[in-house]
């Protein structure tokens, strides 16, 4: 059973990398928009806001990661 | 007639993820591959190909059946999550490169380091090792990003083997031409298809979370394409907007 820490391990890795990796802002930001979606949704009369704020969070997650990857670089 | 009728937009826009994701990954395996073919010998790095293709096409065949027995809901908002992180890293990275900002991936350069690093490597015996190894890791961590797309397509739009046949197409298209054309990979326009796979996972991803959050989408899932034009018109506002501010830069350091 020596190989099992090591899988595991090896395993959580992989998410950590696809998931993580060098844009932790990406990550933070999708979970907090869907937190702010999941919120929204459930209440009543705000079908229309649900529907228009994923994309417009998705988009200025976007463009917050790209701004700063651009800023290191320059 | 019939196929009209059974074929939806989700359909479309996940053959078209799926393909492209697939051929764009195919073609830096494909580098790998070559290398190690023409330096090593192709019996060890055929097989060490096989063996990863093997072992991706199991990973699918027994993780794809069991996520469809998790509750829908629950596995398009993680599933929905998954694909609009990983589709938003895609993004960026296309992004950054059109702008001139980040070095292009570049076929050429790939091919010569694994030549490199396979020439030093000095023994060569009738099973070699090393060759098998180089073209199964290549093979197996390029196709790793492929099944978790297949995956998280196929799953959440319950049409996991058309997500399936459609990596297969992709590989033995992309493959085939591949190594007919072997000299030219760095011609094919990697960035732009990484962009295009970029927009197809970001507006999956924005679908199924907001599926499964209840948010009711105008016109179901038609909204795709509404929202794989949006998020392309987006990448190209960024990438001129940056394109703009880099040759300002330039004009201030002349």
């Amino acid at each position: 059973m020596s190989w099992l820490p090591r899988v595991l391990r090896g395993f959580g890795m992989f998410w950590w990398d696809l998931l993580v990796g060098d844009t932790p802002e990406i990550f933070v930001a999708v979970v907090l928009a869907l937190g702010l979606v999941a919120l929204i949704s459930v209440s009543a009369g705000w079908h229309a806001v649900a529907v228009a704020l994923l994309p417009l969070l998705a988009t200025a997650t976007l463009v917050l990661s790209v701004r700063r990857a651009a800023r290191a670089k320059r | 007639m019939i196929v009209a009728a059974t074929v939806s937009t989700s359909d479309v826009v996940l053959v078209g993820a799926v393909f492209l994701a697939c051929a764009v990954e195919m073609v830096e395996a494909l580098t790998i591959v070559l290398a190690v073919g023409h330096t090593r010998g192709w019996r060890s790095a055929l097989e060490g190909t096989g063996a990863a293709v093997l072992v991706l096409g199991a990973l699918v065949a027994a993780i794809g059946p069991a996520l469809v027995h998790v509750p829908l809901s629950a596995l398009r908002l993680v599933v929905g999550g998954i694909l609009l992180i990983f589709g938003l890293q895609w993004l960026r990275k296309a992004i950054l490169r059109a702008a001139g900002l980040k070095a292009l991936h570049d076929e050429d350069e790939a091919y010569r380091e694994v030549v490199a690093e396979m020439q030093a490597v000095a023994t060569r015996p009738d099973r070699d090792r090393v060759a098998f190894v180089m073209a199964f890791k290549g093979v197996f961590l390029e196709g790793l990003e492929v099944v978790v797309a297949v995956l998280t397509l196929g799953v959440s739009a319950h049409r996991l083997g058309l997500a399936s046949l459609t990596a297969a197409v992709a590989i033995l298209v992309v493959g085939g031409v591949g190594l007919i054309v072997a000299r030219q990979l760095s011609n094919v326009p990697e960035n732009l298809m990484k962009m295009g796979v970029g927009v197809m996972l970001v507006s999956f991803g924005t679908f199924w979370t907001g599926e499964a959050l209840r948010v009711r989408w105008p016109g179901s899932d038609a909204i795709l394409l509404a929202l794989v034009a949006f998020y392309a018109l987006i990448s190209a506002a960024m990438i001129s907007s940056l394109r703009r501010g880099e040759s300002r830069s330039l004009e201030v350091a002349s």
